[in-house]
């Protein structure tokens, strides 16, 4: 009743093209932004947004940037965690050298590095497709992980091996560091992943996210049309290892603050990140969100939440009961839907513009 | 929290149905106290017995004497699983809930810690774990790290030797490996080891464990059967410590050269090896058994009535009773927090200041029933730590004995490197606040 383009004229090109073309579709984002930006920070308490809103932020950049290349471009990776790590070590040593300049500016820029190292293990992909590809991305995930313990150039050979975030301020306020608030950081880790949001949602619906489709969809038959594959797949490397890299130097620098980073971007987080993929959608921006919401937030919503309602549920129980509930929770949901989450979204979307009156 | 705070947390926590974690409105005559545990994970063979001492101590003075002077000790635990990510969560639940005392249970806790902890001003107890340079108390003045550090425990493996084989002078030549988890925890002890092997003249090898191989020592081995080391020390954790003792037995290492730091000191790290892991040892502040008054109440007040997660048989052996020791330093220290500020329910800037004043003499282990228990522990303003004795123990076949008498960490060796290390690590995180609490006088 109040879903539907009823009404609705699109009278440019441009209108018609619009990523939003519902007017409800923009007033939803203008809403969720709103309560992004607004009400999170002006109802949620120091526990919630540093240990709920950060951690999912900086995994909705990471799934964001491998549902590029395994979403829209169809290769399989596991070593997102590994680019996120190059993302961190790279940030570590910039701000080292150039402590003058902004953290943000570097933590992008720490991205540029990653996408780099990407790039170099991409190449395979020339030449190998599917699980055999997977593979050979596990050995960019040993290969760096093994160098984030063995180069003690990365780590300024600190004697325990660990990143010390030091502080860096934006106009006076700390923004990472120890004496960086809560909501400071969510801040920055909320308008990065905005606007390279908005960058990711104009890529994908450009001409370069169809030909990465194209290439996704059948290799063979997007090469006949002229699409050069080396670019293609070599560029869905680097921009997916870009998103995983700055995602990394968010999560060591905007969440973490400092530690033991080399066993951080170990193989599980690779696989984790890959789940969130596939139960928020391949090939959806919005679906990476609900992927991380899901396979990083829901466990501590629940550990936390349960006992924090009354349920008498601590510690170890309570992690048991989260295994037990989100592992029930995954299968129910690839059973109802294989498509991931978002797809399930898209079939919410699709009954609401028929409801009442469904045909 | 403040009730703002409060309001919003519930607030969103009813909008999200979960998320906030809200404040227990706490009691007049209680503390509470956050633990972090890992009953759940790689590392929960050694995080179940230290958790259930924990709580059983805690329980027991609850019992017994309802309370520290009166006032309820809440213990709850956060199951970290050992995972940093989760340790960090449980980080940020103890500080909303207002916690005396944060206690991280894993180097990379530690770590983690530090910086949001002199922010937050909670005290950090890292119980001979965690960060060596942080026993240096005027630059950490919210983390305090008795009753020794890694690197005592490392001049201590290095005396040790030394007195096997009849004096500091005899060190030359000789060559000690090295087996760590390759992990900030593993790392720690290297930096004293190289300053005393370049001072003695003995040879240092090192022979790293990826976190991920930790059951699959072999390749490791055969570079020690090639190198020959004479001693091995093992700063490993948790399924590393078990392999390492087979491993050695397999390899024919003589067991009896081969000590483990106090983390790899559990029953069934030693237990692993069968009959010819007798004479297999491990640094130690603690004693195994149950032959204390401290445990007969426990086993009275707790274990007896059911109120223990720990089975009967499992109370008193080494891990277990390192847990009813980390819980007597929060005790003692709360007590002395109550002594120094009069007040009875104390906060964590009081509780700071009844660790820093803290002194665990033997007579004052005597009266609360620990005579022989544990090493003696007297922190002061500059040293959080206390660089206290320890021993070296030995496993007998079925249990842990006294293998040797109490040794003195090479505190003129340590203590520099500490002061220096200290200093770096203000420098590299640069902001890094100046103390400004005053100086608390040992009681």
């Amino acid at each position: 009743m109040f879903y539907r383009e009823a009404g609705q004229y699109k009278s440019t090109y441009a209108a018609d093209m619009a990523v939003f073309p519902l007017r409800q579709d923009r007033i939803g984002i203008a809403v969720i932004l709103a309560i992004a930006f607004i009400g999170i920070p002006m109802i949620g308490n120091d526990f919630f947004i540093a240990t709920v809103m950060i951690p999912f932020l900086v995994f909705s950049l990471a799934a964001i940037g491998l549902n590029i290349l395994t979403g829209y471009t169809g290769l399989i990776s596991l070593g997102t965690a590994a680019f996120m790590g190059v993302g961190a070590y790279a940030c570590y040593k910039l701000t080292t050298f150039f402590p003058g300049v902004n953290i943000i500016v570097l933590i992008l820029i720490s991205g540029l590095f990653s996408a780099a190292i990407g790039v170099l293990f991409g190449l395979p992909s020339l030449r190998i497709k599917g699980f055999y590809l997977a593979v050979a991305t596990l050995a960019a995930q040993f290969f760096l992980q093994w160098a984030f313990v063995r180069v003690p150039w990365l780590f300024n050979y600190n004697a325990s091996g660990a990143i010390e975030v030091p502080l860096r301020s934006l106009f006076g306020i700390p923004i990472t560091g120890a004496s960086a608030s809560a909501e400071t950081r969510y801040f920055v880790c909320l308008g990065l992943v905005v606007v390279l949001t908005w960058f990711a949602s104009n890529l994908v619906h450009g001409r370069l996210g169809r030909s990465w489709m194209a290439v996704r969809d059948m290799d063979i038959a997007a090469e006949l049309m002229g699409i050069k594959l080396l670019n293609a797949k070599l560029l869905a490397f680097a921009v997916s290892s870009f998103y995983a890299g700055v995602a990394g130097a968010m999560m060591i620098f905007l969440w973490y603050g400092g530690g033991e980073a080399a066993d951080v971007f170990n193989i599980r987080l690779s696989f984790n990140i890959l789940f969130m993929v596939i139960i928020g959608g391949l090939g959806s921006l919005i679906g990476s969100f609900f992927g991380a919401a899901f396979i990083a937030s829901l466990p501590t919503i629940l550990k936390f939440g349960l006992p924090a309602l009354g349920v008498p549920l601590s510690g170890a129980a309570a992690e048991h009961v989260t295994f037990m509930l989100v592992g029930a929770l995954i299968i129910i949901f690839l059973i109802v839907e294989p498509h991931g989450l978002a797809r399930l979204w898209q079939i919410t979307k699709q009954k609401l513009r028929t409801w009442p009156f469904p045909y | 929290m403040k009730q703002t705070g409060l309001m919003k947390g519930a607030a969103l926590g009813a909008l999200l149905a979960a998320g906030a974690a809200i404040a227990p409105v706490a009691a007049q005559d209680s503390v509470y106290f956050a633990n972090n545990a890992y009953r759940t994970g790689p590392f929960s063979g050694s995080g179940i017995p230290i958790g259930d001492g924990m709580r059983d101590y805690i329980a027991m003075i609850n019992e017994r004497d309802g309370g520290v002077n009166g006032v309820k000790v809440i213990y709850e635990e956060c199951e970290t699983g050992y995972d940093t990510k989760k340790s960090i969560e449980c980080y940020e639940q103890a500080k909303s809930k207002n916690t005396i005392v944060y206690s991280p249970w894993s180097t990379g806790a530690t770590l983690a810690a530090i910086p949001r902890a002199h922010i937050d001003k909670i005290p950090i107890l890292s119980m001979a774990y965690g960060l060596s340079a942080s026993a240096e108390g005027s630059t950490f003045p919210w983390v305090f790290i008795p009753p020794f550090t890694y690197w005592d425990g490392a001049s201590v493996m290095v005396k040790h030797m030394a007195n096997e084989l009849g004096g500091m002078d005899k060190l030359k030549g000789k060559k000690l490996g090295l087996i760590h988890l390759d992990a900030p925890f593993g790392k720690e002890p290297i930096p004293v080891l190289e300053n005393l092997a370049k001072k003695y003249g003995f040879e240092l090898k090192l022979y790293p464990v990826a976190a991920a191989d930790m059951q699959n020592q072999g390749s490791l081995w055969l570079s020690i059967r090639r190198d020959r080391p004479d001693y091995l020390y093992n700063q490993g954790w948790g399924a590393m410590n078990p392999t390492a003792v087979k491993e050695a037995i397999k390899n024919g290492f003589p067991i009896n050269k081969l000590v483990g730091v106090w983390w790899a000191g559990g029953d069934d790290d030693a237990r692993a090896g069968g009959a010819e892991a007798k004479g297999y040892k491990s640094l130690n502040f603690n004693a195994a058994g149950t032959n204390f008054p401290v445990i007969q109440d426990i086993i009275k007040h707790v274990v007896d009535k059911g109120k223990s997660l720990a089975p009967k048989e499992k109370v008193g052996e080494n891990l277990y009773n390192r847990g009813v020791y980390n819980s007597m330093l929060v005790v003692e220290a709360i007590r002395n927090a109550q002594k120094l500020t009069g007040k009875k329910v104390v906060n964590a800037e009081d509780m700071r200041r009844g660790l820093e004043g803290l002194n665990i003499t033997e007579a004052r282990l005597k009266e609360i029933g620990m005579e022989g228990f544990g090493t003696p522990s007297t922190i002061s303003c500059s040293d959080h730590s206390g660089h206290s004795k320890m021993y070296v123990a030995e496993w007998d076949g079925t249990k842990w004995t006294k293998g040797s008498d109490w040794i003195e960490p090479l505190k003129d060796e340590v203590r520099p490197l500490i002061e220096a290390a200290a200093k770096d690590y203000a420098e590299k995180n640069a902001g890094w606040p100046k103390r400004t609490e005053s100086c608390e006088k040992s009681s």
